[in-house]
């Protein structure tokens, strides 16, 4: 199967297999008028199966949510047709509407429109803890 | 212009000062009497409470300063379904200084994030309580001349209870602080408290289900409420409740100079004959929480 290679953009390597929608959803990636290429299953000599996402047009985005939903994904910068940075993404210190808080006492749970935030307070466990109420995201 | 939402945003220079400004306060009375004259305290208490907002109150009538606001939810436009923003929003507008108990987690730290002057967390839920953590150390600090070099014992529900957590806290950053935790089986401490605050911290600590057998070894003892609805049975609650009750047959052991606490409402987990005995400072502790309150509101507020 032959997806075109991109001039100028994203590739977003070693994703999870299956969890290329997820990561699709969560970066907006449907608002964009530039070409997603979404490539499933793909064989890796490292994970067996892996996914990976083309997007072809450099953004300007905070891509470190993705250390949290798949922490193994390889995020290469391509310009001119060449990488021109290959980065691990690493746990963001904070991560705004992409957990939600299921502490039943959470200020949030009756004042739906706040914005939900967690923030990282144990990297080496990767340990996210509710701003409101400190509760651990599960 | 800074909030209180967590005690842990204090640092203990800063709960030096305020305790300092405390001692002076008790003092020197007349020289606080009108520092705050022409200021006005919002207290915002969307849950019923004596003890904290009658203490802000107190606190800020005896600086000068005037008192505005509900009790209750339902006295205010809570009930209309008005957001915590927005509530805080409106009383910055009427207030210097607020002072917000609520029965959600978070919600003053919210008030926080939206009202233009100082914020004090009176109480959000089981999360945070930081004015009564100041109460506490100041106490113990009165009592015992000094926060380090302690042996402190808490004793009854360590797993719900906001006040023990806080004060362990508080505690872990004085140095020679030996705590032991008296609980039920089913009301131990939290293991993310023991590993993120006691471990972390190199505190040593001992956990019993015995409170007389440690007894001797206490300077402080923290008692707080074991609550039937805590317990999966009713056998269970019978069968512990009696433990976890201070009466004077257990003080046999004591030391002589051991301080009693407990936050209240107590409501029968001290035995009311335990009240004459010099070493129950419980009631001492209320005034105490007066006092920080006083010197907190002059801290948030810049008033020297």
């Amino acid at each position: 199967m032959n997806i075109d290679s991109i001039i100028n953009g994203i590739v977003l390597d070693h994703i999870t297999a299956g969890k290329s929608m997820e990561i699709y959803r969560l970066l907006g990636l449907e608002e964009l008028d530039c070409s997603v290429a979404i490539i499933k299953n793909v064989h890796s000599n490292r994970m067996g199966k892996k996914d990976i996402i083309k997007i072809d047009q450099v953004l300007d985005m905070d891509l470190n949510v993705l250390g949290y939903v798949d922490p193994d994904i390889t995020v290469n910068i391509i310009r001119d047709g060449k990488t021109v940075e290959k980065k691990h993404v690493e746990l963001p210190e904070r991560i705004t509407g992409v957990l939600k808080c299921k502490n039943p006492r959470c200020i949030t749970t009756t004042e739906q429109e706040l914005p939900q935030i967690f923030e990282l307070r144990d990297r080496e466990h990767g340990i996210y803890r509710c701003l409101y109420c400190e509760a651990k995201a599960k | 212009m800074r909030s209180l939402i967590d005690i842990l945003e204090l640092s203990v220079g800063e709960i030096d000062a305020l305790m300092g400004t405390a001692d002076d306060i008790i003092a020197n009375p007349q020289k606080y009497s009108e520092k705050c004259r022409g200021k006005k305290l919002a207290t915002l208490f969307f849950e019923p409470s004596t003890r904290t907002r009658l203490s802000f109150e107190a606190a800020m009538y005896e600086l000068g300063g005037n008192v505005l606001g509900f009790s209750e939810a339902q006295s205010s436009s809570a009930s209309k379904g008005e957001s915590v923003a927005d509530t805080a929003k409106t009383v910055s507008c009427y207030a210097d200084i607020i002072a917000m108990r609520h029965p959600k987690e978070g919600a003053p730290l919210v008030a926080s994030m939206n009202a233009s002057i100082p914020v004090v967390n009176a109480g959000d839920g089981g999360h945070n309580h930081p004015t009564q953590t100041l109460a506490d150390l100041f106490t113990i600090k009165r009592e015992k001349g000094r926060l380090n070099n302690l042996t402190i014992g808490f004793c009854g529900d360590l797993m719900f209870g906001r006040t023990v957590h806080s004060l362990i806290a508080a505690l872990s950053r004085y140095e020679g602080i030996r705590i032991v935790l008296i609980s039920p089986v089913e009301l131990k401490l939290p293991g993310y408290v023991k590993s993120g605050i006691l471990d972390k911290n190199n505190i040593e600590y001992v956990e019993t289900t015995d409170l007389e057998s440690v007894m001797p070894e206490l300077d402080v003892l923290y008692m707080t409420r074991v609550q039937r609805e805590r317990f999966f049975s009713e056998e269970e609650y019978l069968r512990l409740k009696d433990s976890y009750i201070l009466n004077e047959s257990k003080l046999t052991n004591a030391k002589s100079d051991l301080v009693i606490m407990h936050p209240l409402p107590r409501v029968n987990e001290i035995s009311v004959g335990i009240d004459k005995d010099p070493r129950a400072c419980y009631f001492k502790q209320v005034l105490y929480a007066k006092y920080m309150r006083m010197a907190l509101i002059l801290m948030l507020l810049n008033i020297q």
